[in-house]
């Protein structure tokens, strides 16, 4: 370990500053009573809440919003499940190309992604909507999933399988009473990293949502008009306070029972 | 036997972890692989009006991308633009993961998540927040002018290629913070020392062992910001203006108002391929490099 550097110290504060001001900067103006994000602030309100708390849009892309993001989490959780379960336990011909191949999604610009659903999407003579929005987050969440997941499963002791097997319990049994409880935390905080991600994505919604707006495509809407601003940072604010929340419980659930420096963040770099 | 027994097993383990992946592996199928080449055989037609699409083989869309000025400069300009934001996303937050992985002795943990946390806030209201930060009538303008610094608000911060690379630097931190973190935290520290008492200065030991011992971060980091960001859509449309404005504002007008698939779709192809080869460059030259290195 190295001694003091406090010049070093200084300027991973400063970095810490130019992480968190900009973010911080919507909370702040939604309470501010004027139409424009300017300095000096023009005194403290809480109308732009009362406003957009009476939005009939407002709700409705919330609720598509939360079916979106239920969905594609519980999915691609399971489908990520399978796989970090096999790339962690076992050792096979073709490991690498396969998960390079359920990373990719992760890899390739999302505008690429997304204009490639709407192609097939409208070929086949569908409609859009929240179902190829939907589908569209799967694909996008399964790699996080399988990051976070590989992460915890990871030095798993799988002798415990074996001996829940060979004490006579079926497969399902064996992942029921055995498996489960020890993955649990890593699926829960898989299944909410998974749902913020699809809560707060916007260019697969923007190709593919239509007429049905998401969260993300609401607010994208009403940017456009400045009087319509103020209630957008009322909105930006509450999200931030809700994901933050969410995200600090997923990353705590990740490391119940983990040594604490061995957690990567869910991203983990596979070699 | 014995071997007839083992390989037996292999194969046996192959298949359990093939039916593991299989539903990823169709999902990748269908929603990615598949989509992908129809999009690329969408390339090859010709959209002949609002509604029709003739079906015919020609590469005809290909060649108007290259001919259109506009569509190789907005690439050029893409590529300009995630370089730049790579290379100063790398700079900035290089010292950071150094301090963090080598100074910082309690709660690293918690340090990394408070890096990480305003990753996790919507994109789309990150990028809105340097709206109000760079804005005509912004939180740096209204400060300036109210100080009476200035008297006419900075026309360049807004609506500019600066305003896309400072926002984008800002939404892909946690791209490049993580992986440098990792790799420079996996360094075993007594090498760093071995190195100094052998006489090196802090700066040959750090080009010649730490930085060297870093380069698997740094590859990540470089390929997992440079990919995105070529394809960003949202910074440019909303902090862009006209100056800023990269390909994929134009793949997305050729989807939807313009509606020329088969352009778009060719733009797309070729903005895939580029990020394709780019991904390649980065890759073999870094491998060459630490070669050279170490």
């Amino acid at each position: 370990m190295e001694q003091k550097n406090n010049t070093l110290l200084f300027y991973t504060l400063l970095y810490f500053v130019f992480l968190y001001l900009p973010v911080l900067f919507l909370p702040l103006f939604s309470f501010n009573d004027a139409d424009y994000m300017s300095f000096p602030l023009s005194g403290f309100t809480t109308e732009h809440y009362e406003e957009m708390w009476g939005s009939v849009n407002l709700h409705k892309a919330l609720w598509a919003s939360i079916k979106v993001g239920v969905v594609a989490s519980i999915v691609s959780t399971i489908i990520a499940l399978f796989a970090a379960k096999a790339f962690a336990r076992y050792k096979f011909r073709g490991e690498n190309i396969s998960y390079g191949a359920i990373m990719m999604p992760f890899l390739i610009p999302e505008i690429i992604l997304a204009v490639s659903i709407l192609v097939i999407w409208l070929s086949l003579g569908f409609k859009l909507g929240l179902i190829p929005v939907t589908l569209g987050h799967i694909l996008f969440c399964t790699p996080f999933a399988m990051l976070i997941l590989i992460a915890r499963i990871e030095g798993f002791d799988f002798s415990l399988e074996e001996a829940s097997r060979d004490l006579g319990e079926n497969a399902w049994g064996t992942f029921y009473r055995v498996s489960l409880p020890l993955y649990l935390p890593g699926i829960i905080a898989s299944l909410l990293l998974s749902f913020i991600i699809s809560f707060d994505e916007f260019i697969l919604a923007f190709f593919l949502t239509g007429s049905d707006a998401t969260l993300p495509m609401y607010m994208w809407g009403q940017m456009r008009f400045i009087q319509k601003l103020p209630h957008v940072l009322a909105l930006g604010a509450v999200i931030i306070v809700f994901t933050t929340m969410i995200v600090l419980l997923a990353f705590w659930l990740r490391n119940i029972g983990q040594g604490k420096d061995k957690a990567e963040l869910g991203i983990k770099i596979h070699e | 036997m014995l071997h007839a027994l083992q390989k037996f097993y292999a194969k046996s383990e192959s298949v359990r972890a093939y039916t593991m992946l299989s539903p990823a592996l169709i999902l990748i199928f269908l929603l990615m692989l598949i989509p992908m080449i129809l999009m690329l055989s969408f390339s090859f037609f010709t959209q002949i009006s609002f509604v029709e699409i003739d079906y015919t083989f020609t590469i005809q869309r290909y060649i108007d991308f290259f001919q259109k000025n506009l569509l190789v400069s907005l690439l050029i300009k893409s590529l300009k633009i995630s370089f730049l934001v790579t290379l100063i996303t790398l700079l900035t937050a290089y010292p950071v993961c150094y301090y963090i992985a080598f100074y910082v002795k309690k709660n690293k943990m918690l340090w990394l998540v408070m890096l990480t946390l305003p990753f996790w806030t919507s994109y789309l209201l990150r990028v809105f927040s340097w709206k109000i930060i760079l804005g005509t009538k912004g939180v740096i303008n209204s400060s300036l002018i109210n100080a009476g610094l200035l008297s006419e608000p900075l026309t360049f911060l807004m609506y500019s290629e600066t305003a896309v690379i400072i926002t984008l630097t800002h939404a892909y931190a946690a791209f490049a913070l993580l992986p440098l973190y990792v790799s420079l935290e996996k360094i075993d520290f007594s090498l760093i020392e071995a190195g100094r008492d052998l006489g090196l200065s802090r700066l040959e030991v750090f080009w010649k062992i730490t930085f060297p011992l870093s380069m698997p971060g740094v590859i990540g980091a470089i390929l997992i910001i440079f990919i995105p960001t070529v394809g960003d859509y949202v910074t440019p449309a909303l902090l862009g203006g006209t100056d800023g404005r990269m390909l994929s504002n134009m793949i997305q007008a050729y989807f939807g108002k313009i509606n020329n698939i088969p352009l778009g779709a060719a733009s797309a192809t070729i903005m895939l391929f580029t990020v394709a080869l780019v991904t390649m460059i980065v890759s073999y030259t870094t491998k060459k490099l630490t070669q050279r290195i170490s």
